[in-house]
């Protein structure tokens, strides 16, 4: 599923000769990174295409509650893709409107779904077999933070006025083949999302395989996060404002 | 003696239940919730309650409503947190009511764990976050996990699509969830059914929970709510 660009070597990227900090944290371009910079960052929705577009034809695939979830509107027909959701179902269909929608037939999110031929339910322990078991090929979930390690916090802000609720995501997180982030790379207010070390309470540790944002997507490696893609800046500039980032010389 | 029951009414289901009791609610959302067993339940008064269950309520019906009647100590559950929630925010929020928050798979293996005889079990999900604190742990293989004792009730409360007069129960789509886990869980089942068949009118071969599992049986009318609210 990766393309043979995605190095896991220590070696110089094309661009990325500065001072270097550890590489644990580096942020820095893959060889053969592109950068759009003809455009400005990608909408959600254009990013949900892009993430659509790297799932694997014929893959077993949770997508999380929320942003995830519009994933399932650019996959095409033929891909081949069966959508597992944690409330136990196998090769869930589109939402239900109109007479399609039955209390009994739900996604993850509490939201009337359909089912497509070839369906299949099963009970809740069976559903988390398939994850914990290491049978999902992907999952896609949201983030509060990502570190350029790969641990994820996506559950809980630790505020002391936040609710606790993790539901399926902790299992998800250490089951699945491979786990992505779909998220914004900032916070409304500038913060960056991917980030040397996380300060919100871990969902996994050194569980995302990639980070998938609307100004590039990321490769977690043994060093760090790779910039495979850009749109609107190019790598050195996305590592610049990121915490712990390598500025590029 | 555990063959099933067939009772004619939820009053009579839930009869017995005693203050202080775990209790292991079915349901996903509403996909699933016995909600006519909880309104009985309401009814019978039993308090001080810890109720295991996906979430903690929605709206003001079903768990929702047990919380708010006041008769839940504790929950225990993956996910309490949801737009419509406020019953149970409220609670928490002014400490009237405990939570422990238990990641969805670990939730689900460990009703299964009690239903099935296991001690206990280890399971990677958690490392490394706040929730496997305090918990012991073990590398096996190479890789960190945490070890997990089993979820028992003293009652389950599901809801089910069919029965037969043993207690064979089927479910329908993604309502079936927690059911047949906790089915297994409790040391006694109370299942609110849509429809009671005849004996032998269940194909053998579709039985998701076995009537080995099941106590009591009480057939409901069926609800029609809708995905924001029931009824």
């Amino acid at each position: 599923m990766s393309t043979s660009a995605h190095t896991t070597s220590t070696e110089h990227t094309a661009g990325a000769t500065g001072t270097e900090k550890t590489a644990a944290t580096a942020v820095r371009a893959a060889p053969g990174a592109v950068a759009h910079l003809d455009r400005g960052p990608l909408t959600m929705d254009e990013l949900a295409a892009v993430i659509a577009r790297d799932i694997p034809d014929g893959s077993y695939v949770n997508l999380g509650i929320g942003l995830p979830t519009t994933i399932a509107d650019h996959l095409s027909a033929d891909s081949g893709v069966v959508l597992h959701t944690e409330n136990g179902m196998l090769n869930m269909g589109p939402a239900a409107v109109g007479d399609a929608i039955d209390p009994d037939l739900t996604n993850a999110g509490k939201v009337p779904v359909t089912e497509l031929p070839g369906a299949a339910y099963f009970h809740h322990a069976d559903s988390f077999a398939m994850m914990r078991g290491g049978h999902l090929d992907v999952c896609v979930l949201g983030a509060f933070q990502v570190s350029t390690a790969g641990d994820l916090a996506n559950w809980h802000t630790g505020g002391p006025d936040d609710i606790p609720a993790v539901g399926g995501a902790m299992d998800l997180a250490i089951g699945a083949k491979d786990v992505y982030v779909m998220t914004k790379l900032f916070t409304r207010t500038g913060a960056p999302k991917l980030v040397p070390s996380c300060t919100y309470p871990l969902t996994g540790v050194r569980c995302v395989s990639r980070v998938y944002t609307d100004h590039a997507t990321f490769e977690i490696t043994p060093n760090g996060a790779l910039v495979q893609e850009s749109w609107g800046s190019t790598a050195a500039d996305l590592a610049a404002r990121l915490d712990g980032g390598i500025a590029p010389g | 003696m555990s063959r099933a029951r067939v009772l004619d009414t939820c009053d009579e289901a839930v009869a017995g239940i005693e203050d202080g009791s775990v209790v292991l609610v079915g349901g996903f959302g509403f996909a699933g919730m016995p909600f006519d067993l909880l309104d009985a339940l309401i009814r019978q008064g039993a308090t001080d309650l810890t109720v295991v269950s996906n979430n903690a309520g929605n709206g003001e019906v079903g768990l929702a409503g047990l919380l708010k009647a006041g008769r839940v100590r504790k929950v225990v559950c993956s996910f309490p947190r949801q737009a419509d929630s406020y019953v149970f925010d409220e609670l928490y929020r002014s400490g009237r009511v405990d939570l422990e928050v238990v990641p969805q798979g670990n939730l689900a293996e460990r009703m299964r764990a009690a239903g099935a005889g296991i001690g206990a079990f280890f399971c990677p999900t958690a490392v490394g976050t706040p929730l496997a604190e305090g918990k012991e742990t073990r590398t096996i293989d190479g890789r960190e996990h945490v070890l997990e004792y089993p979820i028992r009730g003293d009652y389950a409360l599901i809801s089910a699509h069919r029965a037969d007069p043993m207690g064979n129960l089927v479910y329908r789509r993604t309502a079936r969830n927690f059911g047949p886990v906790m089915a297994t869980a409790a040391a006694t089942t109370v299942v609110q059914v849509n429809e009671v068949v005849a004996l032998g009118e269940l194909d053998p071969e579709a039985v998701v929970t076995p009537s080995i599992y099941v106590d009591r049986i009480v057939p409901v009318q069926a609800r029609h709510y809708t995905v924001q609210g029931a009824r």
